[in-house]
């Protein structure tokens, strides 16, 4: 393919076992990489490879397999430390994703701090992972959550979010990349502005880390969250990054094993980070795995990925704009390689149903963004979002497969 | 009463019907065309009483008795799935209460609409379903 250079689609797909199934008797077309990518076969060796050779608890046996296993899973650490930019893996804890993540600081860093009429803002962008902790803890702690809000493209509203900083602004949080949109937020903007005002700042990375440049220190956040399962890694694992005097300041999320230095009846003490918040065995095969993960995008590079990416969503954006009565929502500069489109007349769910019944994979509906679809007007889009292994060639079917779709249905 | 169909009855002429299909394309067009003629619920019926939960679409079926048998009307905004309500109505419309209660309606697997329709829930024929089976439980 001579618009895409040196990349080597193909031996990229070679990587992933899952790309060559068929789909009701046609090539899978799996375009659905902003709800999970599918995982190279690095990532689903290391899984084996750690069952078979060196399961074993890790940090407190004294035996080979336990030291293998500790090295092990503390590469991973590493190696999450690096693809985030952080300068230290005590400002790593391993969850079982974003939403736990969120979970966690909403809890920890939210149940110590906040008080009566503290504000907490988020975006209207958010994914239900970071509306509901808030809610739940806001509702407890009676702060008030608020919303910035955005235009009709999805745009955020900087004027009414400066508006909204003041002395109460505690906590601000905010999604990278918009799942549902493919929208890149203003977020150093958006950190600088709520550090003006001394409030927290957590970037839900879920659908960023795949795609950007990862420097938790250039971007100046507090915390930032993600899943390993959405870049090639293995579901069950995602990643807290903290600064270490936030960590240091709050309370453990959850007691027993691993997050203790002494128990006694009358008195425990924690342990230091990031074990003071990894309570109880964790999960070690997903956490090794996950490096693979890390080691498949570094290898290609991200920069490289994304170049790619952009070709495919350039390159779908104009064929699917070809396509009567069909919207994209978010059709901005701004944004990685996810197109949310609508078409008139035509219920997203309709199309998912008929695009699955020719091999492909596209995710419709509200994307657990039932707020930002109510604001937009919309019951739900279709989404195609795309990932290292995808072709150009893909995308014809797609396009083909949805013209032939919408014949049928309109 | 003469000509009454069974549940029984419908079910095979619904397989005779689809046995014609080759394609997968037929089976929807057929979906299609059926969700289109369906009748318009009444809007009267198109609030959070009627609808069921746990679809991706929304649904709606109304159920009433008359002379001991249950009759439903519904509605979706989604075509495929308005065919479906179609097709369920067609199956189970003006029966007896306890014969859709019991119905096993494994005509659904012998067309090959399952193999066709995703197994999530999203797809809301399951939810349709147990709903008309509630209903008909309620006015039987
Ligand atoms: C922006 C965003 N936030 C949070 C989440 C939740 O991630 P997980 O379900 O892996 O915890 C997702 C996943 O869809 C997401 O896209």
């Amino acid at each position: 393919m001579e618009t895409e250079g040196t990349y080597d689609v193909q031996a990229i797909r070679a990587q992933f076992p899952i790309l060559s199934r068929k789909v009701k008797g046609k090539d899978l077309v799996y375009l659905d990489n902003a709800a999970t990518a599918q995982k190279p076969v690095a990532v689903i060796d290391a899984l084996v490879h750690y069952y078979s050779h060196y399961n074993a608890n890790i940090h407190r046996g004294l035996h080979t397999l336990a030291d293998e296993a500790t090295a092990t899973y503390e590469a991973s650490r590493a190696a999450v430390m690096h693809f985030v930019g952080a300068s230290s893996t005590d400002e790593i804890i391993f969850t079982k994703g974003t939403t736990e993540s969120i979970n966690l600081v909403a809890n920890a860093w939210g149940k110590s701090f906040l008080q009566e009429g503290d504000e907490i803002i988020i975006t209207s962008l958010e994914h239900h992972a970071n509306i509901v902790p808030w809610q739940m803890v806001a509702a407890e702690k009676k702060a008030i959550l608020r919303v910035i809000p955005i235009d009709d493209n999805g745009i955020l509203d900087m004027e009414a979010f400066k508006s909204m900083l003041g002395p109460k602004t505690k906590f601000v949080s905010v999604v990278h990349v918009s799942n549902a949109l493919g929208i890149i937020n203003p977020v150093e903007e958006i950190i600088r502005l709520a550090h003006e005002y001394n409030a927290v700042v957590l970037v839900d990375g879920a659908q960023s880390s795949v795609h950007l440049d990862i420097d938790v220190q250039t971007l100046g956040c507090d915390f930032y969250v993600f899943s390993g399962h959405k870049i090639y890694g293995p579901t069950g694992v995602g990643v807290l990054y903290g600064r270490r005097d936030l960590l240091e300041s709050m309370p453990p999320y959850q007691g027993g094993g691993e997050m203790i230095k002494e128990v006694r009846f009358e008195h425990t003490t924690y342990n230091e980070l990031p074990f003071k918040f990894e309570a109880g065995t964790p999960n070690i095969a997903d956490v090794i795995a996950l490096k693979a993960g890390i080691d498949f995008i570094n290898t290609i590079g991200k920069a490289v990925i994304r170049k790619h990416e952009e070709t495919l969503l350039e390159y779908a954006t104009a064929k699917l704009k070809n396509i009567k009565g069909l919207r994209i929502i978010g059709d901005v500069k701004n944004k990685v390689s996810v197109i949310s489109f609508v078409v008139d007349g035509v219920h997203p769910q309709d199309l998912a149903i008929l695009l699955d019944n020719q091999g492909i994979a596209v995710r419709t509906g509200h994307h657990c963004t039932q707020p930002l679809m109510h604001r937009l007007g919309i019951v739900g889009t279709t989404r195609a979002s795309f990932a290292a292994y995808n072709t150009i060639e893909e995308i014809d079917v797609l396009v083909e497969a949805l013209n032939k779709s919408l014949k049928m249905l309109l | 009463m003469t000509n009454h169909k069974t549940i029984k009855n419908i079910e095979q002429e619904l397989i005779d019907d689809f046995s014609l299909f080759e394609t997968w394309e037929e089976k929807y067009e057929y979906l299609i065309d059926l969700g289109k003629k369906l009748a318009p619920l009444d809007p009267a019926f198109k609030t959070e009483d009627y609808k069921i939960k746990g679809c991706q679409s929304s649904v709606w079926i109304h159920s009433h008795e008359k002379d001991g048998l249950v009759h439903f009307a519904g509605d979706s905004d989604a075509i495929i799935v308005r065919g479906l309500v179609g097709l369920m109505i067609t199956v189970l419309n003006a029966q007896p209460a306890k014969e859709i209660v019991n119905a096993p309606l494994d005509f659904i697997d012998t067309i090959g609409l399952s193999s066709h329709l995703a197994q999530t829930r999203s797809n809301g024929l399951r939810a349709m379903i147990k709903q008309m089976k509630m209903d008909a439980g309620v006015l039987g």
